[in-house]
């Protein structure tokens, strides 16, 4: 493996962890449920992106091949992620989940 | 009869085969036989979901507005892991974004974008398809997440809709 190939997959790797890492401070930290839906659906887009990105760079350098189904498997998470974020926030809407003080507008009812 | 034995919809049925021989490893007897059943029960399965097939639009331009979602998303992610490290208390807000996309398929595509990326979630559509709900961490006025939404996403997809 190249020296360039093991220096990317560090850099991707340190960055992929410091995301998903505030991400999850993120989810501790943020005052309510809506804000705390911000932080593992947000802030993992680019830790997972970049984990994976990193696999694919180190299996295609190791074989000599693109590593597709890793590319597959981020585009399925990419498609997947906002369905997920959509559900919660419906779900917390519809039970009527309390916002924060300062939340300027309001959820609907319907 | 035949109905259950057809393709509803050959282009989707075509993705999901060659999806499948990239996922399993090397294409082999079993892998093709495996993708063949995958692409004929799949689009039978979620056939009852599509009560209106999407219609065609124009894919070319579909890269340029991913690798604009793509920008976005690594920019707003350094503003939103900013904003969790910082001490200062989010200002999160609720907007009522008017839609001006129609197709159901379009919208979906709206939405999920603004729930990618970071700084806004799409929580719910209206039911007559005229209003998106956004829920965004931190915005000083909703005009501004409008007119964002607007200028960036919107707009392309507007284009490549009509």
């Amino acid at each position: 493996m190249s020296q360039f190939a093991e220096y990317a997959i560090c850099l991707l790797l340190l960055t992929g962890g410091a995301f998903t890492l505030i991400g999850a401070i993120g989810l501790a930290r943020l005052p309510d449920f809506y804000t705390r839906l911000h932080g593992p659906t947000k802030a993992t887009t680019v830790g997972v992106g970049a984990i994976m990105l990193s696999s694919v760079i180190y299996f295609s350098s190791r074989d000599g091949s693109i590593g597709i189904s890793e590319i597959l498997v981020t585009v399925f998470l990419f498609m997947t992620a906002p369905v997920s974020a959509n559900i919660l926030a419906k779900a917390a809407m519809h039970m009527g989940v309390r916002t924060v003080e300062n939340t300027q507008g309001k959820p609907w009812d319907q | 009869m035949f109905d259950r034995l057809s393709f509803p919809q050959p282009w989707l049925s075509l993705i999901l085969f060659v999806i499948w021989q990239f996922l399993s490893d090397g294409v082999s007897g079993a892998s093709v036989v495996l993708g063949l059943i995958l692409a004929w029960s799949i689009p039978q399965m979620t056939q009852a979901f599509w009560p209106e097939r999407p219609t065609f639009f124009k894919s070319w331009r579909m890269p340029a507005y991913l690798m604009r979602v793509i920008f976005d998303i690594v920019v707003a992610s350094f503003q939103v892991a900013k904003l969790i490290l910082s001490p200062r208390k989010p200002r999160p807000m609720f907007v009522a974004y008017p839609l001006e996309l129609e197709q159901p398929l379009a919208i979906t595509i709206l939405a999920s974008t603004i729930s990618l990326t970071p700084g806004t979630v799409s929580v719910d559509v209206s039911d007559d398809n005229k209003i998106l709900l956004v829920h965004a961490l931190d915005a000083e006025n909703g005009d501004d997440v409008i007119d964002a939404i607007r200028t960036r996403y919107e707009k392309p997809l507007l284009e490549m809709f009509e």
